[in-house]
């Protein structure tokens, strides 16, 4: 009995000390190899008195769990000691610059566009395109501007045959044209897309970006334009209120006609949107001209409706405070940088339009 | 139109203050486009007495001057001017003063030397006349004893611009305007008092229209004016035209142009003695010229509409008098010409001659075809009163004569476009202030539209007129219903932005670039296509529609590797256009990358982008937008703006049906003659238009998920191939073997060169077995492997390497 606790205090005290995973194993080996002290000790199971036997044998299990425990707590510490220092050795400067990764972006015309597509889905407006180069007719006679319209002259109109047939379109509104013509009422459009002009300074560039609007069904008013207007703009800016304008003005395909301004004012250099008592004229808007229906087969005494039309690249000026409008086609890598937007903010209605 | 508020009181009785005046002209339609005061800092324009004058020490053209301008001190002025001598009465003015003509403000100055406190004016530097010959003189008379005093009188006025719409010629004059502010309640129109010529005198120069057709002119009013005396203008009519920013000239072009402002009602007035024997309005023929007012010869087409006489063309009828019967200080008798031109015709001449005149602008939107009488009589009593002599009676000739447009009009139609209602007592209110002559029937309005707004032609223009001096404001919001029944994008449109969002997450900067470009760099782009030229470009550099997108991206690519960035990508999503009809256009996306990956990296071994760095990201975007890659058929056939070697072409499909895609290094000697500084430029571009349309959604695009759970080996081969088979023929037999077997096959390795024989290659190839039943044995797996290599050396012509 005491022999099992002799060889229990020994070996503990033997374990007690630094020992290396060798000296370890051959502790292992004294105790439980072949002829090893426990193993030895087992074996005089059957050569102990029956009534003393269990307790024995209770009692030698017990110190083999205690030693076979801490020899693997001991092989355990020594190995996780080694692999610390091999860890420890292999600590690299993590502060060095990780793989090079490269953003992309969105031009914030293209983002623009999807938010004010996105504003106009919301009420119900689906999506027209048309293309670039238009006939004369399309462009201006069946929107009510004949040849010998003096309004012709606000359009600087670039021109690819002599005689004047194809053009750049000037604006989008040829495509209320081919809409209307090719489908039947009601209408509820818009129409965003390239338009051209021969026109080139600070403020205008020969080629810039329009959203036309048309809604046209058997009992659109002006206070229906006024309504969608309001929302829209409300909507863009991302803001409570508005301060909004609507004063008369004057398009051939439109009768009445009207300019929209909105009030700004200039608070530290910077532009808000809204409030003050200055105004800045953004859009053209009016009813539909019953000429303009007559000229695409629309019954104008049954349908009447509001055509629009917004100048994008401007808009997007006043919302991101971009002050040069030739900047938007210059390609500048630091410039589409600045102002581009992550591929993934993609304008919606349940995330909102913007970050 | 330029106008002051002074000159609107002329017509308007109205005590409101001017900031109430601009916002009601901006609230009827007649937009305020700016204000100016003109009269700031005129008061310190002195009228002056030069006491003396020397020559000037270091000059011998300027003189210096010692000016009495009334105070104690006398101011010492350099001056250039000849006629600057002792006695002169002059103006005078000091530092800080701005010159009206040039706006430039004057500082104490050394002129050679010597120093100059503030300037003598020329007539042309006060904006009085064009006269910049010596300076003002005033004549002693009159202004000996204002000396020291302010030269400009005291009328504190601001200039207001309005920017007036093309339908509205009426409020090209200034009663216009204040007729529709006296509708719109601001003021009350005062009703003209104009004396009616009272005459005798026959008008002796005959005029005759003559009638042919497109006869631009319709009808021809003038009186004589005899023996007269063309000064200068007086003060008032002066100090009007300098109001509004005209320049005076002489009584007989001031009180002209005066009349024109004043009422729309432009004017000519000729020289009646260089007149040959009366005049002829007709349609010009074909070679004719003459010299006009603005110093040019204009050579004429057939059927412009010309004033004439015996000799030939005087002038462009409505548009611009000839030199030869032109107004001098020293004309004694004119004939005035009171006149009505088509706006078509007037267009039409000048738009093919390229003039722009005052009258021109006027007739081209319309002029009031009874206001001939009226101007006549205004101008020539003012002549008169001015320049003394006698007047003619009045003659009128004309071919038409005109009639007041009626219109029917239902005062319901007014809600139903406003969505407002007002009152018939306020629409007729309005209407009558308007001019329209109104009759009550049962359900309708029948109106009479004035003459002077030709504008207006239907009822929708009565509904405009009403809601517009009404008040915008008053347009009752109707807020949109939140109600969608239509997709807002189709499936175009909706590939469109998922393109352009999927090539930008790739790294790629969106740019988007002019639908133009310049020819010099279109030509390397343009292949086949046609080039399609503007007819009146912007510049040269913008004379052409692009044939492709590469156009204008490599350009400015160009550009910003010049700007010293190294490595970019950049793409535009957009239209290309193969024939200048409408419709004629492609969209593209279009990316180019420039440089080099992993430059300066600590991590790994820098490169430069290549081949295969496009076309991952043309097929990914390709996989992205929902095609199956294992379909997709590649080769060779690219553009010539590529690398003829290194680039190639993508179908969605073996059909090719149309080509998805090209991508590949562009061409060396397009990136050589563009001088596009950079180490690697590829690019690529996907035809938006060639893509397949998904026509399911989703939802439905989801097929039933299977997947095996049986292991699967993997097997290695290595085959020499010749050059010309390509990974994609390798690839596309081995799968073709046994497509329940095969479930994926990867090219890891090529190799030519040594131990391998000329003209062929060893391809190494990865292929990936597993079957979906069961686990297979290893006699399954050699009997596969035996038919992979069986298969491949039969069409391919390989040989497994051992």
């Amino acid at each position: 009995m005491s022999d099992i606790k002799n060889i229990k205090d020994k070996f503990i005290s033997k374990l007690k000390n630094d020992l290396s995973i060798d000296e370890i194993n051959e502790i292992k080996t004294e105790l439980f190899g072949k002829n090893g002290l426990i193993s030895l000790k087992f074996k005089t199971i059957g050569s102990i008195p029956e009534v003393d036997r269990k307790k024995f044998a209770s009692n030698l299990n017990q110190v083999k769990d205690e030693l076979q425990n801490l020899i693997t707590f001991k092989i355990n510490e020594i190995e996780g000691k080694k692999i610390n220092e091999k860890l420890e050795k292999e600590k690299i400067d993590i502060t060095l610059p990780e793989r090079p990764f490269v953003r992309g972006k969105i031009h914030p015309v293209s983002q623009t566009i999807d938010e004010i597509s996105s504003i106009f889905s919301e009420i119900g407006f689906s999506i027209e395109e048309g293309p670039d180069v238009e006939n004369e007719y399309n462009n201006f006679t069946a929107l009510n501007t004949p040849d010998n319209h003096p309004a012709r002259d606000m359009h600087d109109t670039f021109y690819l045959d002599e005689n004047k047939d194809v053009l750049l379109r000037t604006h989008t509104s040829p495509v209320q044209i081919r809409t209307m013509l090719k489908d039947k009422p009601p209408f509820k459009i818009i129409a965003p897309g390239r338009t051209y002009r021969s026109d080139s300074d600070q403020t205008h560039s020969p080629m810039f970006h329009q959203v036309e609007g048309l809604h046209i069904d058997t009992n659109i008013n002006m206070g229906h334009l006024k309504g969608c207007l309001n929302y829209f703009i409300k909507e863009f800016f991302e803001i409570e209120k508005i301060k909004m304008r609507f004063r008369p003005s004057h398009f051939p395909f439109t009768e009445p006609s009207a300019e929209v301004d909105i009030g700004y004012e200039i608070k530290d250099g910077k532009i808000i949107i809204g409030e003050g008592n200055q105004w800045l004229e953004i859009l053209g808007c009016g009813m539909v001209h019953p000429n303009v229906l007559k000229n695409v087969k629309v019954d104008h005494l049954k349908y009447q409706g509001y055509a629009f039309g917004i100048g994008i690249d401007r808009l997007a000026m006043l919302k991101y405070g971009i002050n040069d409008l030739r900047a938007f086609f210059d390609c500048d890598y630091r410039w589409l940088n600045h102002f581009g937007f992550d591929p993934l903010d993609v304008p919606s209605n349940y995330r909102g339009l913007s970050r | 139109m330029k106008i002051t508020y002074d000159w609107l009181k002329d017509h308007l009785k109205t005590n409101a203050k001017e900031d109430k005046l601009l916002e009601k002209l901006t609230d009827i339609g007649l937009e305020v486009e700016s204000i100016e005061n003109l009269s700031e800092g005129l008061d310190l324009f002195k009228i002056a007495k030069i006491i003396k004058t020397e020559k000037h020490p270091n000059a011998d053209r300027l003189k210096v001057c010692d000016v009495d301008i009334g105070d104690k001190e006398i101011k010492k002025v350099v001056c250039g001017a000849a006629n600057a001598r002792e006695g002169l009465l002059t103006v005078y003015a000091p530092p800080d003063a701005i010159i009206p003509k040039n706006k430039t403000k004057l500082v104490v100055a050394k002129i050679r030397d010597v120093t100059s406190y503030g300037m003598l004016c020329s007539e042309s530097e006060l904006n009085l006349s064009d006269e910049s010959d010596g300076i003002i003189e005033l004549p002693s008379t009159k202004y000996a004893k204002k000396k020291g005093k302010s030269f400009f009188s005291k009328a504190n006025f601001n200039q207001i611009d309005l920017s007036i719409t093309p339908n509205r010629p009426d409020c090209l004059g200034i009663r216009g305007i204040a007729r529709d502010l006296s509708a719109a309640g601001f003021g009350n129109l005062k009703s003209v008092k104009d004396k009616k010529i009272n005459s005798k005198k026959k008008q002796t120069l005959k005029v005759k229209i003559t009638k042919e057709n497109n006869q631009g002119c319709l009808s021809f009013g003038s009186c004589l004016i005899t023996n007269l005396k063309n000064i200068e203008s007086p003060k008032w009519l002066k100090d009007k035209l300098i109001s509004i920013g005209q320049k005076p000239i002489s009584a007989i072009v001031d009180i002209t142009n005066y009349v024109m402002i004043d009422i729309n009602r432009p004017l000519h007035a000729y020289d009646a003695d260089k007149i040959e024997k009366g005049i002829i309005v007709r349609n010009s023929k074909s070679g004719e010229e003459f010299t006009a007012l603005d110093n040019k010869n204009y050579k004429l087409d057939n059927g412009m509409c010309v004033i004439s006489d015996a000799k030939g063309v005087l002038g462009l009828g409505g548009i611009i008098g000839g030199t030869r019967s032109g107004t001098e200080l020293d004309t004694k008798n004119i004939l005035l010409e009171s006149a009505y031109f088509e706006p078509r015709s007037i267009r039409k001449t000048a738009k093919k001659l390229n003039i722009d005149t005052d009258a021109k602008f006027r007739f081209e939107r319309g002029i009031d075809q009874l206001s001939i009488e009226e101007g006549l009589n205004k101008a020539a009593n003012l002549i008169k009163e001015i320049c003394g002599g006698e007047i003619s009676k009045i003659d009128i000739q004309k071919i038409e004569s005109y009639k007041n447009k009626t219109i029917k009009f239902e005062p319901k139609t007014f809600e139903k476009i406003t969505g407002f209602k007002i009152s018939t007592k306020e629409m007729i209110n309005i209407l009558d202030n308007l001019g329209f002559k109104l009759k009550k029937e049962k359900k309708f309005f029948k109106l009479s539209v004035p003459s002077w707004r030709p504008d207006i032609m239907q009822e929708i223009d009565i509904v405009e007129e009403l809601v517009r001096i009404t008040g915008y404001e008053k347009i009752k919001i109707e807020n949109p219903i939140k109600d969608r029944t239509k997709n807002t994008l189709n499936q175009i449109q909706k590939l469109f932005h998922f393109i352009q969002r999927s090539i930008a997450s790739k790294g790629y900067l969106e740019a988007i670039t002019w639908s133009f470009a310049d020819a010099k760099y279109n030509d390397h782009f343009k292949e086949s296509n046609k080039e399609i030229k503007i007819v009146n470009p912007i510049s040269s550099e913008l004379g052409v529609l692009r044939n492709s997108i590469f156009s204008n991206l490599t350009m400015y690519m160009s550009k910003n590797l010049d700007r010293g960035i190294k490595d970019l990508s950049i793409f535009e999503i957009g239209p290309i256009f193969y024939g200048s009809q409408p419709g004629e256009q492609n969209t593209v996306v279009c990316g180019l990358s420039a440089g080099k990956k992993s430059r300066l990296s600590w991590l790994e071994k820098e490169r430069n982008v290549d081949v295969f760095d496009v076309k991952r990201d043309v097929i990914q975007t390709l996989v992205e937008a929902g095609n199956d890659s294992e379909k997709f058929y590649i080769d060779h056939k690219s553009p010539d703006y590529y690398h003829p070697g290194k680039s190639g072409r993508i179908f969605l499909n073996k059909g090719k049906d149309e080509v998805a895609a090209y991508f590949g290094e562009i061409h060396p000697n397009i990136i050589k003659t563009l001088d596009i500084k950079t180490e690697s430029l590829v690019g690529f571009e996907i035809f938006l238009d060639n893509l397949k349309l998904t026509k399911k959604s989703l939802k439905d695009q989801k097929t039933k998920y299977s997947v095996s759970d049986f292991q699967k080996s993997e097997r290695d081969f290595a085959f020499i191939v010749d050059k010309k088979i390509s990974a994609q023929d390798l690839v596309s037999v081995i799968s073709n073997i046994d497509k329940n077997l095969i479930s994926n096959i990867k090219v890891f390795d090529v190799y030519e060169g040594n131990n391998i024989p000329e003209n062929q290659k060893s391809v190494a190839i990865s292929v990936t077995i597993q079957s979906s039943e069961k686990t297979l044995k290893d006699n399954d797996l050699e009997k596969i492997n035996n038919l992979i290599i069986e298969t491949v050396e039969k069409k391919t012509g390989a040989k497994i390497r051992s």
